[in-house]
């Protein structure tokens, strides 16, 4: 199943193959292939339960894959074993290479922590030491989220959940990733909002060329967001290709389910 | 088996030296030596049931009756001063079932077991400073998971301790935290010395006497070796600073220690006191007079 749609010049960022999480005998998500490029928005799709979620904590580091490898490209341009690097290194790309951004705002951020400081402390992670400089890039990049200059000492408790959301992507970004994993990231958010965040996310990602790979079961999503579409079912990737291409023309059943079952207002 | 070592207490009771038993001294000296070896590093330990509530300083206490001999001379300090409620119950423990000489001057100890404070004359390598601590792990408050702060440790993933730090300067325009001050040990292990004053964080460095840390509830001792640095966390631009007084002791005058604030009276008077109180004795007896005299009662308008 592999999509070699980019130029040959460029070198994939991630190199999935054959990814497969079981969960005893039951399966999670089997034999997944692809590679993401960088600049790259890869969505992933399906319904509850086709293993969506399981196969970014696969690839994320959050859970490990029962078989197949997953490599990825560091700064150095080095194609790396996810699964062979040492704890340590995993940790330290999971703070500064990559980002993380779940559904619930609340499993991302320091709800106890004023926003300024959820922002800083990835750039506390790597070292820095001077309290001016984080201070100006966290607001720097409060401001790029659209959340008020006046609004970086107070906690995310006292936020809206579109704000924390928003905040939650700015303490993901501050550290200028590589690549992001999204988690349903308007899940729960009223479609106004949700609009907000999908213009604001499409942004950032066109501005810093961040390779994102995002999990949602919102097609409307996928399509805005994303270059290329991954369809799951059952814990299988039963189809793929362009979005546009996959949403307008889909080939399976299954995909034709889905694209069919959006509600037209 | 271990010999038994007896001693009879002033009210009749027999006990083992030091109340423990053998083996378990030995089992705390091993952990003792762990966290010798490895400075700043929290050793975990099967803290033992002491005749005392949890935060009186079972920690300490049992550290203490692990490296306690005959021959020691033991001082007691709670708050910098040898006869507060804690300070005279520990002391009293020790007298109880040891029957060791005790003192309240500092250069004469050999142990000193604290709470708060460290005492303001300089230690010597002949000295033992045993603290009490009520939560080891400095990261606690902002990682509740066990597993993620020592995790954190043994990956010198130590960047939340600044978040803590910022988040001061963010509320109080500067570095508030006053007591439990983290500092890092040789460079490797972020350490909570206990909750003494941070005006008495860099006697920690290259203290020339040896220093153990011990949590009773939570089961940890960790140590501070002879000539170990030890440095205040802090920012570029908000270095670390001690705590500076106004003005010196009362009643002794002296400058450059810490403190207490003492409520004389109703109408908002107030004198500040030497929380270190051997040390404030010692001064007046060689003839230093602060400001309010030697006895505060005779003072100008206090009569």
């Amino acid at each position: 199943m592999s999509m070699d749609i980019q130029s040959s010049e460029d070198l994939p960022l991630l190199q999935v193959s054959n990814t497969t999480k079981l969960y005893g005998g039951r399966i999670g998500c089997k034999d997944v292939s692809f590679d993401l490029y960088p600049g790259e928005v890869l969505a992933i799709v399906g319904e509850s339960g086709s293993g969506k979620t399981t196969l970014l904590n696969s690839l994320a580091t959050r859970l490990t894959p029962t078989s197949g490898s997953v490599n990825y490209r560091n700064r150095m341009g080095q194609m790396r074993n996810l699964y062979e690097m040492s704890e340590a290194e995993r940790r330290m790309l999971m703070r500064t290479d990559w980002g993380f951004v779940h559904q619930h705002p609340a499993d991302g951020l320091r709800m106890t922590v004023s926003a300024g400081a959820n922002v800083g402390e990835r750039l506390m992670a790597v070292g820095a030491r001077h309290y001016g400089n984080i201070r100006d890039t966290a607001t720097d990049w409060l401001g790029r989220v659209e959340i008020a200059e006046d609004r970086i000492d107070d906690d995310p408790r006292a936020f809206s959940g579109g704000m924390r959301q928003r905040l939650q992507i700015a303490r993901n970004l501050v550290t200028a990733p590589q690549l992001v994993f999204m988690d349903e990231p308007t899940g729960g958010l009223d479609v106004s909002v949700q609009a907000r965040l999908l213009d604001l996310l499409r942004g950032l990602v066109a501005d810093l060329g961040l390779s994102v790979i995002i999990v949602t079961h919102d097609l409307a999503v996928a399509r805005l967001l994303s270059h290329r579409i991954l369809v799951m079912r059952h814990g299988h990737v039963i189809e793929s290709g362009l979005t546009d291409q996959v949403l307008d023309d889909p080939q399976e059943s299954y995909t034709q389910l889905l694209v069919s079952s959006i509600l037209q207002p | 088996m271990t010999e038994r070592v007896e001693t009879q207490g002033i009210s009749g009771e027999h006990y083992n030296f030091a109340y423990l038993d053998e083996q378990t001294k030995r089992m705390i000296r091993r952990t003792i030596l762990k966290g010798i070896a490895v400075p700043g590093y929290q050793v975990p330990f099967a803290a033992r049931e002491m005749p005392m509530p949890y935060g009186w300083g079972t920690g300490g206490v049992q550290v203490t009756a692990a490296v306690i001999g005959k021959n020691d001379c033991l001082k007691m300090i709670d708050q910098g001063s040898d006869d507060t409620t804690n300070a005279v119950a520990l002391r009293n423990f020790f007298v109880e079932t040891t029957g060791v000489d005790t003192t309240t001057k500092t250069k004469d100890a050999s142990i000193i077991q604290t709470r708060h404070r460290i005492p303001e004359e300089t230690l010597t390598k002949d000295q033992v400073l045993v603290y009490q601590v009520p939560i080891p792990e400095p990261l606690r408050f902002l990682e509740p998971r066990e597993t993620e702060t020592r995790k954190m440790h043994a990956l010198e993933e130590y960047g939340l301790m600044h978040v803590k730090l910022y988040e001061d300067i963010a509320k109080f325009g500067h570095i508030a935290t006053a007591y439990a001050y983290p500092v890092m040990v040789q460079d490797r292990y972020v350490m909570d010395p206990s909750p003494t004053p941070k005006f008495d964080n860099p006697k920690m460095d290259q203290m020339e006497a040896l220093q153990l840390f011990g949590a009773g509830r939570e089961k940890r001792i960790y140590a501070i070796p002879p000539h170990t640095k030890v440095v205040s966390l802090d920012f570029e631009d908000h270095p670390f600073e001690v705590t500076k007084f106004e003005q010196p002791c009362a009643i002794c005058g002296a400058e450059e220690v810490y403190l207490d604030e003492v409520i004389l009276d109703d109408d908002g008077n107030r004198m500040f006191v030497c929380s270190d109180s051997d040390f404030c004795e010692e001064r007046r007896d060689a003839g230093h007079v602060g400001h309010l005299g030697t006895n505060p009662l005779e003072a100008e308008g206090n009569d």
